[in-house]
């Protein structure tokens, strides 16, 4: 059985936008919110999917809800276009719009999880466990009886995944799921997902600017950029794409003039302590005994490369690319 | 600097064109569906209530011009004022250096401005070119004098129409859910203004409440002094009555604003 | 497909029950959100039967000048007036609410609607349900049953078929203006109060006799936005009236063909309006 959940070929979308120019001229000018996008996710995988803003990452989300019409190419979710089997699709899936809730606004949290069971037609010993298991996950217990307006955003966004999971969807989509969270809260929540993913194998895709969600959850990321996947593969793989490098910290004896190492470069020079970058495929030995022998020093440290510099000169670099 | 706060109420409301578009149909549409009902009564009745025909008609598309002018179907500038009232945003206002009542007439009056320009020539023109309308007769002298009156009258009227809804906004801050009185100031003011029907027309009672009560000034005075059913004297004393109702109306509202006040201050909003 | 071995409960196949299901529990849990606040729910209430009684009072006023309209007498506008009322009303409290679907295109919440497993029409038109709308409904039900009283008309089974049927498809032909209205909520999100101007204006002008109208608009109603077939045409029939265009006989019967073709083209528009809807950036 071929367990390719989800598969985009050539997906496009443009938006006309119509602006104002002047007193009673419009102008028309097309934006290509997704520029050509191939991918694969297959079943129980959790997968990042960044890039910066703007990228169409949110305009992706939509097309694979059925919200949007795609431009161009071929979308399907479990073998069926989702615009077209809309209504059938969204049985199996959730969805949480970080900046959006899908919650009834004026009604208690409780009111909307009841309306959900009507609607996903959840059989009720089904719909009490999962509901006392986000409840007791997402520590929800208090806010049920609070009108969704009231809550926090991020006493919201609890809510929000809990009613995106109560039918057991086989697919769910995150857009920005952490956004205003508090440090425990995102913890909270990232725990949660990784149960969801490991115990129902409910692949899992989530867009976020919080690379440490990525780090905690996902195995594999997609960056985009400009509407095209600039990045498809690991962790680990992102490092070698983005070039990254990492760091010597070194701490002399006295202060001392920027040092030229070959195989460095300096990045940084303040009194008696200065930073060199150096590729983080070499190896750090035979530069630390360089070091040693010519200077006299007090300290020195590796620092590994931060996943938020790979990711940001990724995203520097697409720009220029285009 | 209430020019300059009239001035850009006017731009304001100058973008939302596409509503503007809707409205101009919806009034025009009800404009004919009026006219046509005073058609089949004046056929029947002609000179009735001592309007003729054109009279009526003319009457029927004043009516629909001035809707949106005198802001019967909402409260024009002052849904904002609500809106503040309600979120209580208002209390940032109250702290400013500006007077309350004034700021507001000025930002109407604005919005008047604009759909008096869109929203009422346009239906008024249809009209026109639909039904035979009259338009002031008489002597160069009369003519001008009629359409002098009636400028000022409109303006009394969107003074007397805002004190009205001034009062209407101010209940929200005693009221949660401010839709109950919108409602009751829409049927008191198309009703008893003379906006369906003539008061003429009312049986005697029902004149006589309608005669007493501000609405009348809001709509039906304006409307008679335009079709000249009043005398130079009597003109006079209908603008007077306006004039009368603005004052004591405008009066009103400062003491309810007064006492609002002091609830902001005392409850905090 | 792969998922043939889902239980029902997963398969989520469309079904008109499961829409009409979820379009009641939405309205019930409007209730009773309304119903937490019963002063303002009892004053939004009467303060609608009185609105659309003004209406009437017009009508009532003109009726003291004179003892027909257009050569209808008192009772027998009435009947119109509560005809169009009635249904007008009916329409209104169950898919009234549609008219607010601008402000959600608008600021991009029709996104969440898009997402559950039920049309959107069933949610949407559910969504801020209103029930003070019973007020038009009550008050035009009681001036209907009056003009009936005052009718003295010699009922038959046909003709008292004619007025369930006028009720229903009546209701039908506003709803679908309604919907077919707020279709346009997709395309134009500012203009369409446009919409009003078929609704609440064809419900006023419904509410007096077709003879009184230019011959123009009132062929207009029959073979264009079909009004006519909400009350006009089975009340020419009922009422014994002479009908201003001549038309034949079996036109006062057609009302469920009109309804029909009403719901087909409002169906097309409202697909039309979802299939062009294009969110917002954030
Ligand atoms: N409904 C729309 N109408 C017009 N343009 C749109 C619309 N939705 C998205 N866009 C444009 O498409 C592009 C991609 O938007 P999208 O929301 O997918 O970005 P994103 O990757 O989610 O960004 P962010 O990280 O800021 O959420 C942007 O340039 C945006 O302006
Ligand atoms: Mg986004």
């Amino acid at each position: 059985m071929d367990d390719a959940l989800i598969e985009v070929e050539g997906v496009t979308k443009s938006f006309v936008v119509r602006r104002r120019a002047g007193r009673f001229r419009r102008t028309r000018t097309v934006v290509d919110a997704v520029a050509g996008l191939d991918f694969t996710v297959r079943r129980g995988e959790m997968v990042g999917y960044i890039g910066p803003n703007g990228a169409g990452k949110s305009t992706t989300i939509k097309m694979l809800t059925g919200i949007l019409l795609p431009s161009s190419g071929r979308l399907r979710v479990a073998g069926a276009d989702p615009v077209r089997d809309r209504v059938r699709l969204a049985q199996r899936m959730g969805v949480v719009f970080g900046q959006r809730t899908t919650l009834w606004w004026d009604l208690p949290l409780r009111d909307s999880y009841e309306l959900a069971r009507r609607i996903y037609r959840i059989p009720d010993a089904t719909y009490t466990r999962n509901l006392a298991r986000c409840v007791e996950l997402l520590e929800l217990e208090d806010l049920l009886d609070v009108p969704v307006r009231q809550l926090s955003l991020g006493q919201r966004m609890r809510g929000d995944i809990a009613a995106a999971l109560l039918h057991e969807p086989e697919v769910l989509y995150l857009d920005e799921p952490t956004i205003g969270l508090d440090v425990v809260s995102k913890r909270r929540v990232r725990e949660f997902l990784a149960r969801v993913n490991a115990e129902r194998g409910t692949t899992v895709l989530l867009t976020t600017h919080d690379l440490t969600d990525i780090e905690q959850l996902c195995s594999r990321v997609m960056v985009i950029d400009h509407g095209r996947v600039v990045y498809d593969g690991g962790l680990d793989g992102l490092h070698e794409q983005g070039r990254s490098e990492r760091t010597l910290v070194v701490d002399l004896e006295r202060e001392q003039p920027p040092i030229e190492l070959p195989g460095t470069r300096l990045v940084r020079c303040e009194g008696t302590r200065q930073w060199l970058a150096f590729p983080a495929s070499a190896s750090a030995a035979p530069l630390v005994a360089a070091l040693a022998g010519r200077y006299a020093l007090r300290d020195l440290s590796v620092r590994e490369p931060e996943i938020e510099d790979v990711i940001a000169r990724m995203y520097g670099e697409a720009v220029v690319a285009v | 600097m209430y020019t300059a706060v009239c001035v850009r109420s006017f731009r304001r409301y100058a973008t939302y064109r596409a509503a503007t578009g809707a409205r101009v149909i919806t009034n025009t549409v009800f404009g004919f569906i009026i006219s046509y009902t005073y058609l089949a009564l004046w056929q029947v009745r002609p000179h009735l209530g001592g309007y003729d025909l054109s009279s009526a008609l003319t009457y029927v598309w004043i009516g629909q011009g001035l809707l949106s002018v005198a802001a019967l179907n909402d409260l024009g500038a002052l849904t904002d004022l609500q809106t503040r009232i309600s979120n209580g945003d208002v209390a940032v206002d109250l702290y400013r250096p500006v007077d309350q009542q004034a700021w507001w007439l000025a930002c109407d009056l604005g919005r008047a401005g604009y759909q008096l320009v869109a929203n009422a020539a346009i239906p008024m023109l249809v009209g026109a070119l639909a039904f035979h309308l009259r338009v002031p007769q008489g002597s160069g002298w009369a003519v001008a004098a009629c359409w002098s009156a009636s400028a000022l009258a409109l303006v009394l009227a969107l003074v007397v129409g805002y004190a009205i809804r001034y009062l209407v906004a101010l209940t929200a801050f005693w009221l949660l859910d401010v839709r109950g009185v919108q409602l009751v100031y829409f049927l008191a003011c198309s009703f008893f203004g003379g906006f369906f029907l003539p008061v003429t027309l009312f049986p005697p009672v029902l004149e006589a409440i309608a005669r007493a009560l501000p609405f009348v000034a809001v709509f039906q005075v304006p409307a008679d002094v335009f079709l000249q059913r009043y005398d130079a004297a009597g003109t006079l004393a209908a603008l007077g009555l306006q004039l009368v109702w603005a004052v004591v109306l405008l009066g009103i509202g400062r003491l309810v604003q007064g006492r609002a006040v002091l609830k902001v201050v005392v409850q905090g909003g | 497909m792969a998922e043939t071995h889902l239980p029902l409960w997963r398969s989520g196949r469309w079904e008109p029950g499961h829409a009409l299901r979820c379009y009641g529990h939405i309205v019930r849990m409007w209730i009773r959100a309304a119903l937490a606040y019963p002063a303002s729910f009892w004053m939004t209430a009467v303060g609608n039967m009185l609105l659309s009684g003004l209406d009437f009072a017009v009508i009532a006023v003109m009726f003291l000048h004179t003892h027909a309209l257009g050569g209808w007498s008192l009772p027998q506008v009435a009947f119109l007036y509560g005809t169009s009322g009635l249904t007008l009303g009916l329409a209104d409290l169950l898919v009234g609410s549609m008219d607010q679907l601008g402000v959600r295109v608008r600021d991009g919440s029709v996104d969440t609607v898009l997402v559950r497993p039920v049309p959107a029409l069933a949610q949407i038109a559910g969504d801020r349900f209103a029930l003070r709308r019973l007020g038009r409904v009550t008050q035009s039900g009681a001036v209907l049953v009056w003009s009936v009283a005052h009718l003295h008309l010699d009922w038959t089974p046909l003709k008292a078929l004619l007025l369930v049927s006028l009720v229903i498809c009546g209701t039908v032909i506003f709803g679908s203006v309604f919907v077919g209205g707020s279709a346009f909520h997709f395309f134009m999100a500012d203009a369409a109060e446009v919409q009003n101007s078929f609704t609440y204006g064809g419900a006023t002008m419904l509410q007096y006799p077709p003879t009184i109208y230019a011959r123009d608009i009132v062929r207009g109603t029959v073979y264009g936005v079909p009004l006519a077939f909400v009350n006009w045409l089975p009340a020419l029939h009922l009422l014994g009236r002479p009908d201003p265009l001549g038309l034949p006989s079996w036109y006062a019967f057609a009302s469920p063909i009109a309804a029909l073709l009403c719901v087909v083209v409002a169906g097309l528009l409202w697909r039309t309006g979802i299939r062009s809807y294009r969110s917002t950036g954030s």
